[in-house]
């Protein structure tokens, strides 16, 4: 691998119809330049996979989101997503699979380690098992004979993650203190695409490489790419734009500004 | 002195921790929101000296705030799937049966108000021990049926759900296949049994002689206030 990439070449990679992962969880470390480069584009019908925050919004604030995979959607600060809650609630959202978080790390894992599905307790007699009917049940081929729920694999088709620090060879590393699910996205990706604040490891600190040319395609210089969520020790969640995006939701000229400034 | 409300509410949450399952008093106690976490410190500071708490991140803390390990998301699960956790959630729905809903109100297919999503509540409560934290317990709260299961009760796996403590009241939850199963065990100082019947929108049942959840001891109200010192915590949930 050789160069870094843009954003719209990355953007680009992504397809109508396809299943997207996006990194972070809830309002923090969120691809979001990314995440708008793909939105820019309109590319729509989309699957996302995604401990959602304002990602999961955006998306299904454009119409863009076909159907979505998620345990929760928030923006942690404020509890509720509002473009999430109101597409759920006008029914602009056509499908969603929602699952305990724990089935989406393990249905992450199952498509990484190249297996159709990862037996777990989580789930069972909980509403998860009630609207997913695609779901099913394994019984334990050894003499306690359990039981259990056959997660699924969640093979995506494009990962978007953002890190601190990165190399052109793929090689990312996270300086926060939660890596979150993002190695796994990666993993379960055919491609995955990696932004970062700048270019240049810290040699230090080799246990905070997360994810690396295994399994990133390709890495995009994006400074300030996770802005407003919270990307420590760089930078924090930026409270006031977290809340002027968050009232988009109920102000359509609020909204209309806010998409201009971002060439939405 | 007699005891705030606040400070009863905030003794039973720590009261939770009490005969810890299979006497395991090393685990992490996963309190959600204020109040919950005030008990867990309460807990922590005076009768379980094991228990974990996260700093609201990723670091475990002990009682003096000192890192005692690394605890991001992803990991989370594995003290999960372990066992070796007590949460306290919260919840929108809670009914008879110890169901939870923190996923939608209305039908999930187009819900009237959509919530967080069911979030760990599936894999927290088929796991390990799980009580309710109600700030404002009311019959729209404690309902005859949630509408969405998100944490699941008695007749649909749950592992050990343990207690309710809300606002007005301390309720225990009992798998002996009776309904209702999450059965009131004391009313707080100050509050009439009718007054947590009217809150509660199934049948209490004959109840009999209800006790008065208990006041803190002079050592607990001391922790309080040291836990609380602006005593915020505890005016908000008044």
């Amino acid at each position: 691998m050789s160069g870094t990439w843009t954003v719209e070449e990355v953007a680009a990679r992504v397809e109508p119809g396809m299943t997207v992962g996006i990194g972070g969880w809830g309002s923090r470390r969120k691809p979001m330049e990314l995440v708008a480069a793909v939105a820019r584009r309109g590319v729509g019908d989309l699957t996302v996979v995604s401990y959602g925050g304002p990602d999961v919004g955006l998306l299904c604030a454009l119409g863009l989101v076909r159907r979505l995979v998620f345990g929760f959607v928030s923006l942690d600060t404020i509890p509720l997503e509002p473009w999430f809650r109101r597409a759920r609630q006008e029914g602009t959202l056509p499908e969603v699979m929602e699952l305990d978080e724990g089935m989406v790390l393990q249905g992450l894992r199952a498509a990484a380690w190249g297996v159709p599905f990862l037996p777990m307790r989580a789930g069972l007699g909980s509403a998860v098992v009630d609207t997913n009917p695609q779901l099913r049940t394994v019984r334990s081929p050894y003499a306690d004979d359990t039981e259990l729920l056959a997660m699924p694999a969640l093979p995506l088709d494009v990962a978007l993650v953002h890190v601190h620090r990165a190399e052109a060879d793929g090689t990312g590393q996270v300086l926060g203190i939660d890596p979150y699910m993002d190695a796994w996205m990666c993993r379960a990706a055919r491609e995955a695409y990696v932004s970062c604040e700048r270019l240049g490891l810290d040699p230090d600190q080799p246990k905070s490489c997360i994810v690396d040319g295994t399994c990133v395609d390709g890495v995009v210089v994006a400074p300030g790419g996770a802005w407003f969520t919270d990307c420590s020790p760089d930078y924090p969640r930026d409270q006031a734009a977290l809340e002027a995006y968050a009232a988009t939701a109920k102000d359509p000229v609020a909204w209309a500004t806010w998409r201009q400034e971002r060439g939405l | 002195m007699t005891a705030s409300r606040a400070d009863v509410v905030a003794t039973a949450l720590a009261d939770l921790y009490r005969d810890p399952a299979g006497g395991r008093t090393r685990l992490l106690a996963s309190p959600m929101g204020a109040m919950p976490r005030l008990g867990a410190r309460l807990a922590r500071a005076t009768f379980a000296p094991g228990l974990l708490l996260s700093d609201g991140e990723a670091t475990l803390v002990d009682a003096e705030d000192r890192p005692r390990g690394h605890l991001p998301y992803e990991r989370v699960f594995d003290v999960v799937w372990g066992g070796r956790r007590h949460v306290v959630m919260g919840a929108t729905q809670l009914d008879a049966e110890g169901n939870t809903n923190i996923s939608c109100i209305g039908p999930h297919a187009r819900p009237k108000v959509q919530l967080l999503g069911v979030r760990g509540a599936p894999g927290n409560t088929v796991h390990h021990r799980t009580s309710y934290w109600i700030g404002r317990q009311g019959p729209r709260i404690l309902v005859p049926e949630v509408d969405v299961v998100s944490g699941v009760g008695v007749r649909r796996g749950a592992a050990d759900l343990h207690h309710v403590v809300t606002d007005l009241a301390v309720f225990a939850v009992v798998a002996d296949g009776q309904l209702p199963a999450v059965r009131l065990r004391s009313v707080h100082p100050g509050v009439d049994l009718e007054q947590v019947r009217a809150a509660t929108g199934w049948a209490l049942g004959e109840v009999g002689d209800v006790p008065a959840t208990r006041a803190p001891s002079d050592d607990e109200r001391a922790w309080l206030d040291r836990l609380d010192p602006d005593g915020s915590v505890r005016e908000a949930m008044a």
